[in-house]
């Protein structure tokens, strides 16, 4: 199965020098999209792609960034509640922008319409208890 | 008629006690009528679910080989700092403690991941927590340095001892700025973009006896998931607050200090909890059971959410600035709808105070109550009430001139 997702890619200093792209090129085959990036060396990285390729390539491609040290935000990745976590305190209703989280009259609970959700991560930290995470 | 605690506790241990929340009893009395109702009911359950910041434990560790003195040193615990100014192994742990390397609001708002509470519950769940010590040494306690796990089913005593919690009433946060706003009372859009309140309404302790007829120093309640009691008032309890014809305070009014053993405490109910760019606290679980001693008693559990009113309070302006202006009285009828008019606009509205969680409490407390396992107490003493005369005081600063001595 092809997929492709746009990821945003954090390097520490020590990363920045080193072929990395290359690599996610070469040995994982995917197919890559620079939307932006600012790479100076020294400092740390930030790179925005586009990544398409098989999801087994996928797959082992971002477990090579992870294991190196990049940290991974996905633009489109999946926002999920952990239910063990949440509350229904009702905080996120009036955050979410989309009509994601909303509130049954009835019984007071919080329900959150995973179809609705664009992923803008608004309610990440707006949650008191922190139950929205970010998966990817 | 009127019943008696003691009569009420032999129906509890015969399992005869009829027990209903603070929300089914208001359509219970509208169908039996006053009179009967009371007659039949015998308690009343509350409860609430809430970020309550005035909250904290404390704990003995026990004494290491050799001995250290932790009072006058300085304690961490997963990084948080902890209150080390008793003897040796005694320490207090606040909800809003921080690690010293939080970025606070360095880059605001600040996220506020981990601090007093989350350690909090943490330790209630059972896991490992990290202490690292340093004190100065004395003769009699060598030692000045401790690195060591504890764990709560090690310590000698733990007790979860708030200062402040269950506020009979509470402001609505608004916010008329141009920007977002990060609050106690959450994320606040400008222009009026929400309002939040943070009360359970008909159901909290508090305004279901709001002249603490009932409750009062030593009442048993739940508390944690466990079973506490209430200790004192809390601080800035102030019942001379301006009250509806029902009695119900239309402001922040009377507050409660409670206690009990965090070892028979759940992390579902102490929660470690965030508030974005304003600090870290604990989100605590109260319940406290009303006997229906009388009528009158009844009378007022049956208040409901359209019968309390609170103020919408500016967070942008008057609130920082400790003004006493206010944007307008808005019900908890009103504000569960879901908007509220306001100036003229329509303005969503949103809970802090987590409802499900104090019906949950209230069915709790009700069920260990029926099966008669939790009896009630008779307080040793009031709360102060209307008549005590307090008034609520704010901060008289006064400069300190150079070279005054203490
Ligand atoms: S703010 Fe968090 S805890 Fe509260 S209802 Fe939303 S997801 Fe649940
Ligand atoms: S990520 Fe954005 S759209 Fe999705 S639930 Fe959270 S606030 Fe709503």
């Amino acid at each position: 199965m092809a997929i492709s997702k746009r990821v945003v890619l954090h390097f520490p200093s020590r990363l920045v020098e080193q072929p990395i792209i290359y690599k996610l090129v070469k040995d994982y085959n995917l197919v890559l999209n620079i939307l932006k990036a600012s790479v100076t060396p020294k400092e740390e990285g930030l790179l925005i792609l586009e990544l398409s390729g098989a999801r087994e390539d996928y797959d082992r491609g971002i477990q090579y960034l992870t294991d190196i040290g990049v940290r991974i935000q996905s633009l489109g990745q999946n926002i999920m509640r952990n239910d063990a976590r949440c509350t229904h305190c009702g905080a996120c209703v009036v955050i979410c922008p989309t009509g994601a989280l909303t509130l049954d009259p009835k019984t007071r609970m919080v329900n959150f319409h995973e179809d609705k959700c664009t992923a803008c991560e608004l309610c990440v930290l707006a949650c008191p208890p922190r139950a929205m995470e970010v998966h990817f | 008629m009127a019943k008696t605690i003691q009569e009420i506790n032999e129906k509890i241990r015969q399992g005869k006690a009829v027990v209903a929340t603070a929300e089914e009893i208001i359509d219970l009395v509208k169908q039996k009528g006053t009179q009967k109702a009371a007659r039949e009911v015998d308690v009343v359950t509350t409860g609430t679910f809430g970020p309550m910041c005035s909250s904290g434990i404390y704990f003995n560790i026990g004494h290491s080989r050799p001995r250290i003195k932790l009072g006058g040193g300085r304690v961490y615990l997963n990084d948080v700092l902890a209150y080390a100014a008793f003897a040796a192994t005694d320490l207090y742990l606040g909800a809003n403690a921080l690690p010293d390397d939080d970025p606070r609001n360095r880059f605001h708002p600040g996220e506020f991941n981990y601090g007093g509470g989350h350690v909090i519950e943490d330790l209630v769940a059972g896991k490992d927590i990290r202490l690292i010590a340093t004190a100065y040494g004395t003769n009699c306690y060598p030692r000045r340095k401790l690195e060591t796990w504890i764990n709560l089913k090690d310590l000698n005593e733990a007790v979860l001892f708030n200062l402040r919690n269950a506020y009979q009433n509470y402001n609505v946060a608004a916010n008329t700025s141009e920007k977002t706003i990060y609050t106690y009372m959450g994320v606040l859009k400008p222009h009026l973009g929400n309002i939040n309140y943070a009360t359970a309404g008909q159901l909290s302790p508090l305004l279901n006896d709001p002249y603490y007829k009932t409750i009062g120093i030593g009442t048993r309640i739940f508390l944690g998931g466990g079973t506490g009691y209430i200790t004192w008032h809390g601080t800035q309890h102030n019942p001379h607050a301006p009250r509806s014809e029902n009695g119900v305070p239309r402001q922040s009014a009377g507050t409660l200090a409670v206690i009990g053993d965090l070892k028979q405490m759940s992390p579902r109910w102490l929660v470690g909890t965030s508030m974005l760019g304003y600090g870290a606290t604990l989100s605590v679980g109260i319940g406290v059971p009303i006997p229906i001693l009388s009528e009158e008693i009844l009378r007022y559990t049956t208040v409901k959410d359209e019968e309390i009113f609170a103020p919408v309070v500016d967070y942008s302006e008057a609130y920082p600035g400790r003004s006493s202006e206010i944007l307008g009285e808005v019900s908890y009828g009103e504000l569960k709808s879901g908007k509220i008019l306001i100036q003229e606009k329509e303005v969503p509205t949103a809970s802090l105070s987590s409802y499900p969680r104090a019906v949950e409490i209230a069915n709790t407390l009700k069920e260990w109550i029926m099966k008669g396992e939790f009896l009630l107490t008779e307080p040793v003493a009031p709360l102060p009430g209307v008549e005590a005369g307090i008034t609520f005081k704010p901060l008289n600063e006064r400069p300190i001139e150079d070279n005054r001595r203490i």
